[in-house]
């Protein structure tokens, strides 16, 4: 490689001048892409040894102890926790990337950088934004005592619906990207072409619209529903102890436990997991890039 | 071969599998303004890109004033374009786009401004320097294109459907234009169209193409008046094709029949023997129509008229004649008290159909 | 109709009113004087004093600005060579590659997280910047080489022959034609990964060394043990940092903008 590379040096061909841009990206994907996630891979079948460290012997233990009551209560309840997250994602977010693509040119460039400056402000701030509210005797309880809803502290803050808060606010721009720039491309002749043929608004909205924006609201799931196995953090500072992600899994084990190797168990499965999400939604919707993801 | 600014020599290429060029050649002359006149897809597009160089033949030779250039790079040849879609730079002023190739050669900024502004003037867009393309309209955008390409003093000018995307009247002023531009710079133009007016209107020679073949490569008159195949009186003059055999060869005209009846061509010489398979163009305005009562005697092919329209102060009849086959016969004004459902003979004077499609011709 | 539009709008107003919520509560909490965040005890600059005076918050500040500039810096080189000259590279199994490069910001962040951590231990890495600026560079080439392809593929090939034609060689018509069309698409991705950078906690957390802190790691640590309501004024200055990039990405995206209405003009 090194020896064509100087050669090409020496020729200046087109080919060589590609190659030698492409080169950069080769390497660091090998070294820091491939590499790391083949030995994740191997890892995930090596033992863990007594005290520290990993010892070089094959094993199937790591995905069994999966399958052990504890670990795989967190996969279920992790599970369930996306499934809630991405549904009510779905529910809020859609509405909105759908009515975003309806209006006019210049409102849909200031929609976009009212969602983008949240966007990308750091998720921790805004999480402790949400702290503040839900803090016992904070914003929101004071609020509902003040307006007689509730007559004592809710005490949110640490709770399982604080955590689907977190999650939600967190993930919910990448379903509006992904469904606005699907809406965004819909034609909506069509829509008014089946409202012609004497479809009832709802009717062609089910019919059209809903059918063309599918890869958007597709694309949105994977995009939401993958983060809210892993965001641990999101758990830790919204749900104390209580909520436990697979993402807080792997994390104590690397860090706490110190097993590695079951930790790389866990992430192949994760991965897994992913991978098949993102193959169901290629399959579904045809498309090789996720909507809206950049 | 010094006689010829462009030649080209058998060139063939091919695109995954499919031959788009089957062995073209063609010699172009200083100053001369040559069209390749065809319908898309016969080839005329990626005969441009091999002159300029943006594609290599897989056999031929290219050569440029004698000099064999099949292998050079775009860059290296004293050849510039005028892209179909203008292709400015969208990131640079209309003088910026100019002075492209002058700056590439590192001329000295007096030479280049000058040379920039005479460009200008020279596609009457004076003051225009500071423009983006973007800001231009299409025909603006189209005369920078052509600065851009004559400022660097090309050998040959080629130019891709330069006015494709032009409105017709646009395109009709910008033909003048053009043609004021080849005889002011003397520069050889190798012009690529579909439209046969624009050929017959500004070119020295066509060159007619068909499946990555020439058929025939003539001044406008030959092409017009002598199409050599059916094709090309087709393509070119819109003409009416007919098959027959020869049944009475004369000095001057053949007399040919079908089942539809009988016709007269002239000869122009050619060897035609008696029961001879023949083809016969004749164009629409030369057809002459008689009702079939007024004289059921005259020698011609019979038929019916189906339908009658007025396009362009033109009256145009279509005739079915009796196996189904249509002729089209044309002319100016609205004289005609033939309707549809009329039977008519269909005839013409000998000296204005051609026999087309001669073996060895 | 009419009707249903004002939902819509009301609709939208009411989620984007959502959002701003709790930036909005941190922002005026900033201002609070009272040391327990769910008391008002009037307004005051009291902990952006206390901020300035915070060593290990300032190193926080410096170390996360480092670490996005070099990995969007990184990013750019990288991700934009790569898109540039993959199309015109003929090399076996490229197409995996370019596969394989995009996985960062495929697969969970836990998951890089984690195979950083014990890849840079396997082959003894030292934990620290460096580990922190390979994480960080992965993920961010992504967004460059897929913002700058796709600029690319928008680019008009007739503009490259045109320049050819005009007598520029290969290198030149990148340096004339190319490099200025896709710019907008690099310093885009540029601000992209930068931002990506300095938000990132999940994968930070696992490569970091004992004595690197990131303002997010510090910001995660601080909210996980106790909180100061330092952490509200660090907070406000970090979105008003953001707004600005925010800002900034606009305006390169309206300097861009007038050659991409031309080339989509053209493109009809």
């Amino acid at each position: 490689m090194i020896k064509r590379a100087f050669e090409c040096f020496r020729q200046l061909n087109i080919n060589c001048v590609a190659f030698l841009a492409v080169l950069p990206l080769f390497v660091f994907t090998f070294m820091f892409v491939i590499g790391p996630l083949i030995y994740m891979l191997v890892l995930s079948f090596l033992q863990r040894a007594e005290v520290w460290g990993i010892v070089n012997k094959f094993t199937f233990k790591n995905y069994m102890d999966i399958f052990e009551p504890v670990y795989l209560k967190t996969f279920i309840e992790s599970f369930k926790l996306a499934i809630t997250t991405t549904i009510l994602i779905m529910i809020i977010g859609y509405p909105f990337g759908y009515f975003m693509a309806k209006l006019d040119a210049k409102w849909k460039k200031r929609m976009m950088l009212l969602i983008f400056i949240p966007f990308w402000t750091s998720s921790l701030i805004r999480l402790y934004g949400w702290i503040i509210i839900f803090r016992a005797n904070g914003i929101l309880d004071k609020l509902l005592m003040a307006l007689n809803i509730t007559e004592e502290p809710l005490k949110l803050l640490y709770t399982y619906p604080a955590v689907v808060v977190g999650m939600i606010y967190v993930l919910l721009p990448f379903m509006i990207f992904s469904v606005y720039s699907s809406a965004e491309k819909l034609d909506w002749s069509l829509v008014e072409a089946a409202r012609d043929l004497g479809a009832s608004s709802m009717q062609a909205f089910f019919t059209i619209s809903l059918k063309l924006t599918l890869p958007g609201l597709l694309s949105g799931v994977v995009l939401t529903f993958i983060p809210s196995m892993g965001l641990f953090f999101i758990a830790d500072i919204l749900g104390g102890n209580k909520v436990v992600l697979v993402g807080n899994l792997i994390q104590e084990q690397l860090m706490k436990a110190h097993n590695w190797p079951f930790a790389a168990a866990l992430s192949v499965v994760l991965m897994i997991l992913t991978s098949v999400m993102i193959y169901i939604y290629r399959r579904i919707s045809n498309v090789k890039e996720l909507e809206g993801l950049v | 071969m010094e006689d010829f600014i462009l030649q080209l020599d058998r060139i063939e290429k091919s695109f995954g599998g499919v031959k788009v060029l089957n062995g073209l050649s063609l010699s172009v002359k200083q100053g001369e303004f040559i069209t390749l006149l065809g319908p898309s897809g016969c080839g005329k597009t990626t005969t441009l890109r091999i002159i300029a160089g943006l594609e290599k033949p897989d056999s031929g030779k290219v050569y440029l004033e004698g000099k064999d250039v099949t292998n050079e790079e775009p860059n290296r040849r004293n050849v510039n374009t005028v892209f179909q879609n203008y292709a400015l730079f969208p990131h640079m002023t209309v003088e910026g786009n100019i002075s492209y190739s002058l700056r590439l050669k590192r001329l000295d900024r007096a030479k280049i401004k000058k040379a920039v502004s005479e460009a200008l003037e020279l596609v009457q867009l004076e003051g225009y320097e500071k423009r983006m393309p973007s800001e231009l309209s299409g025909g603006q955008r189209q005369r920078v294109a052509i600065a851009r390409a004559v400022v660097n003093e090309p050998k040959v000018l080629l130019l891709d459907e330069p006015l494709g995307a032009l409105d017709l009247q646009l395109r009709r002023q910008m033909q003048t234009e053009l043609k004021r531009l080849q005889k002011h710079l003397g520069i050889t133009f190798v012009y690529i169209t579909h439209d046969q007016e624009e050929a017959l209107n500004m070119s020295d020679r066509i060159a007619v193409m068909r499946d990555g073949k020439f058929e025939q490569i003539g001044t406008p008159q030959e092409v017009y008046d002598y199409p050599k195949t059916s094709y090309v009186a087709r393509f070119v003059g819109s003409a009416n094709i007919i098959y027959g055999t020869a049944y009475d060869v004369n000095e001057h005209t053949v007399v040919f029949k079908n089942e539809d009846g009988i016709g007269i061509v002239a000869r122009n010489r050619a060897n035609i023997a008696y029961g001879q398979k023949v083809t016969v163009a004749v164009r629409s305005e030369h057809i002459r129509l008689t009702p079939a009562a007024s004289d059921s005697n005259a020698e011609g092919f019979v038929g019916v008229v189906k339908e009658k329209s007025f396009a362009g102060g033109l009256l145009q009849i279509i005739v079915a004649l009796a196996d189904g086959k249509e002729l089209v016969a044309s002319r100016h004004g609205i004289d005609s008290t033939l309707v549809p459902g009329d039977k008519v003979i269909v005839t013409w004077a000998p000296e204005n159909a051609i026999l087309v499609d001669l073996e060895g011709a | 109709m009419k009707n249903n539009t004002r939902l819509a709008n009301i609709y939208l107003g009411f989620i984007l009113a959502l959002m701003y919520l709790p930036i909005i509560i941190v922002i005026v909490y900033s201002f609070n004087s009272s040391k327990i965040s769910s008391v008002w005890g009037g307004f005051s600059f009291k902990w952006y004093k206390e901020l300035l005076r915070d060593k290990s918050m300032f190193d926080a500040v410096v170390n996360s600005l480092i670490l996005a500039s070099t990995s969007s810096i990184l990013a750019a080189i990288i991700g934009t060579l790569a898109a540039v000259g993959m199309p015109k590279v003929n090399l076996p199994g490229k197409g995996v590659v370019e596969y394989l490069s995009t996985l960062p910001i495929m697969i969970p962040e836990i998951i890089l997280g984690m195979v950083f951590l014990t890849y840079f231990s396997l082959i003894r890495l030292p934990f620290g910047m460096l580990t922190l600026v390979i994480a960080h560079t992965s993920f961010c080439i992504p967004y460059v080489y897929m913002l700058v392809k796709a600029r690319l593929v928008g680019i008009d090939k007739s503009l490259a022959e045109a320049a050819k034609d005009l007598g520029a060689s290969e290198i030149r018509v990148f340096f004339d034609i190319t490099l200025p069309l896709i710019l907008p698409a690099i310093l885009s991705g540029m601000l992209l990964s930068f931002a990506m950078s300095l938000d990132d906690v999940v994968i930070s957390i696992f490569v970091t060394g004992v004595n690197t802190n990131t303002l997010p790691i510090k910001i995660y640590t601080q909210l996980r043990t106790g909180v100061t309501p330092k952490i509200n004024a660090l907070s406000t200055l970090m979105l008003g940092a953001n707004l600005l990039i925010c800002l900034l990405s606009v305006w390169i995206g309206k300097q861009g903008s007038h050659h991409k209405e031309y080339l989509e003009m053209e493109g009809n």
